[in-house]
């Protein structure tokens, strides 16, 4: 940002500090509690004084039932499955749409852009009926497909995707089709390595999201084979451990641990790819 | 073979036109440059040729092959981009290889896991390499092979542009501005290395630039092209010396050509104020016409000599070594007139002073008040004349 922000005083940048402080610990808190929960035997849950580190650690025993007790294993198997499915055919469609409405010349362009737009004020709720009735019809209901399909055209990708390929300077392009690449090699070859910053950011915002949907799977599901982290720790919760929040504390810490993880590694590319605008 | 013809070629955006009905015949091997300021239509017509943008109507035949229909990669043409245009996710030989890789393998053989199965592909893979190896070291560019384009110099990264347009030998080479993003003295440099380029391969060249300089030296032929059409096209030195309009000859030469407002008299005399000039011409008496003259046509005179065209106060003196560039003001001009004297002929002129100049009839330029080009009737311009204005210009572009 500006160099202006380098030279607050002293008592500024402290207050400011002590502002995102106060903001990141309000947030964290939830997961702290989490974890914490998650170490702790049930009658340490329930007692009235509070402390964030057990008496008696009761780790291993919460982690050995969340991971016995429901199929937890077999819920993250899935999210990966499903996850990995729906991001591979996002980048497959989004890149070459989004190339086509940077680069390419055709007529009805920018109104096919603007109904891009309409479609990322769409909330997925909203379609949650019609895509139900469209799945029954089609016989897709309560499998991977139910999953995966609803999600694989994302107008989100495509706008992310179509900004940073404007960026690309056209003479990058032009000289492309020069070298003999055809359209769709210039996606593949060119345009998507150049983009590598905005596919991480995407893969993040997109894996976050489906790795963690409760809506869909719960409409679309029925099967505990089928059902993804999200949905299984709900199930988890309904059944084995209605009264046990240790076991479900410690579920949940599992279910979001490969996130974290994943984010920890990429977000550098990540803040680069949401923030970046040009190549220079 | 590859000369390129250019028929009546006319290009809008959005109503307005930037090709004008441009018809060009460029010979096979023949070095040819699109001269113009920015926004001319210069860089277009590159892109046209070279299929990346559609004209409006006409035709472009390349080695007498109409190629209308064709796209860029079917058209045996190579560019050079101003921006380099290299592909920064790729090491440079990865840059110089993927034209290769295009055209000589097939969509299975370029599959990342199959292309090192098959024995005939690796034979390819080898020879690709080799070619690249092969003109990066004409290039001088060996050792940069393994880099990624980020990582490389201007001059460098100008030099892999050459390279990637150079490895498939396409028989027409086109240039868009490609030295404007270098500094002065490399691009100087790379000018020289560009012409033995051309002089190497013997290829079409078809270079766009809005740098005189880059024109006069490198070009068999210079095209100069205003608002979307061919205004003059010709040998460096006839664009100088014998300019068709009024705005080509104010666009070519540095400093610019002085232009003096003039009056055709009884018999075609042309008055400049009250001043008789030597030359006549054929225009109707009464009309208003316009006397061009080159910085370097004028030579210093005594007061009141024969042949004095103008005189005015010195404003500014520029040393330039062996010239010296005199600014005139009170020449019953509005802008100041630029004079270019022989520094040991004239050494002692001071800001301020007071002098007189005079232009030989053979180097003054007359124009109708439209801006066409008149040829005046007494002038039959002796080859001796002419050759004499190729040493001035040579000498004007030498810098």
């Amino acid at each position: 940002m500006s160099r202006a922000d380098h030279r607050l005083s002293w008592p500024v940048a402290m207050a400011r500090h002590a502002l995102l402080l106060a903001g990141s610990g309000l947030m964290l808190l939830p997961f702290v509690w989490m974890i914490s929960l998650s170490l702790k035997p049930p009658e340490e849950i329930f007692r009235s004084s509070f402390s964030l580190l057990p008496q008696h650690w009761y780790v291993i025993e919460n982690y050995a039932k969340a991971l016995t007790a429901a199929a937890l294993p077999r819920y993250m198997a899935n999210g990966v499955l499903v996850c990995a499915s729906i991001l591979a055919l996002q980048i497959l469609i989004c890149a070459p749409c989004a190339y086509a409405l940077a680069k390419l010349e055709f007529a009805g362009r920018d109104l096919l852009f603007r109904l891009v737009l309409v479609g990322l004020l769409i909330p997925h709720q909203v379609l949650a009926v019609p895509l139900f009735i469209l799945g029954y019809r089609v016989g897709l209901l309560n499998s991977y497909a139910a999953l995966i399909f609803p999600f694989v055209v994302s107008p989100f990708g495509i706008f992310l995707f179509r900004q940073f390929f404007r960026s690309i300077p056209d003479e990058i392009v032009h000289a492309a089709r020069l070298d003999g690449l055809s359209e769709l090699a210039i996606v593949w070859r060119i345009m998507l390595p150049m983009a590598m910053p905005t596919i991480v950011a995407f893969s993040i915002l997109s894996v976050v999201a489906h790795w963690n949907d409760l809506f869909w799977p719960l409409i679309a599901v029925k099967s505990p084979k089928l059902m993804p982290p999200a949905l299984g720790v709900v199930i988890f919760r309904g059944g084995e451990a209605s009264t046990e929040y240790g076991p479900l504390m410690a579920g949940a810490v599992l279910v979001i641990l490969p996130l974290v993880l994943a984010f920890i590694v990429v977000q550098r590319w990540f803040i680069e790819g949401l923030t970046s605008t040009s190549l220079k | 073979m590859a000369a390129i013809s250019l028929d009546r070629l006319s290009k809008r955006y959005g109503g307005n036109p930037v090709l004008d009905a441009v018809s060009l015949d460029i010979q096979d091997g023949e070095f040819l440059t699109l001269l113009g300021p920015s926004g001319c239509g210069k860089s277009t017509l590159l892109r046209v040729i070279a299929g990346l943008e559609s004209q409006d109507s006409g035709g472009v035949a390349i080695g007498g092959v109409a190629v209308d229909g064709l796209r860029p990669k079917q058209r045996d043409v190579a560019m050079v981009f101003q921006s380099y245009a290299l592909y920064p996710h790729m090491t440079v030989a990865a840059n110089m290889a993927l034209p290769l890789k295009m055209r000589r393998l097939t969509l299975l053989q370029r599959l990342p896991i199959v292309c090192r199965l098959l024995a005939r592909t690796r034979a390819t893979l080898r020879q690709i390499e080799e070619d690249v190896r092969r003109t990066a070291a004409a290039l001088e560019i060996e050792h940069v092979l393994d880099r990624k384009p980020g990582q490389l110099s201007g001059g460098q990264r100008q030099r892999v542009a050459v390279g990637r347009a150079m490895v498939r030998r396409p028989s027409v080479f086109l240039m868009d501005e490609p030295l404007s993003n270098l500094d002065a003295k490399l691009r100087v440099t790379m000018r020289a290395e560009i012409k033995e380029l051309h002089r190497r391969l013997g290829v079409t060249f078809v270079y766009v630039t809005h740098d005189q300089a880059e024109a006069m030296t490198l070009s068999d032929r210079v095209a100069v092209m205003l608002d979307g059409k061919l205004r003059q096209v010709g040998r460096p030195l006839e664009i100088y010396a014998d300019p068709a309009e009024r705005r080509v000859a104010e666009f070519i030469g540095s400093p610019k050509i002085t232009m003096i407002e003039a009056r055709v008299g009884e018999g075609g005399q042309v008055h400049v104020g009250s001043r008789l000039l030597p030359i006549e011409t054929a225009q109707p008496p009464g009309s208003l016409i316009v006397l061009g003259i080159r910085p370097e046509a004028f030579t210093l005179v005594a007061p009141g000599a024969e042949g004095e065209l103008l005189a005015g106060r010195v404003r500014l003196v520029e040393h330039l070594g062996s010239d010296l560039y005199i600014h005139l003001e009170g020449a019953g001009q509005a802008e100041p007139v630029i004079a270019r004297l022989d520094a040991a002929q004239a050494p002692h002129i001071g800001i301020g002073e007071q002098i007189h100049l005079a232009v030989h009839a053979e180097r003054m330029l007359l124009f109708a008040s439209d801006g066409r080009r008149i040829r005046a009737a007494t002038d039959r311009r002796p080859v001796a004349v002419v050759s004499g204005l190729r040493a001035a210009a040579r000498a004007e572009y030498a810098r």
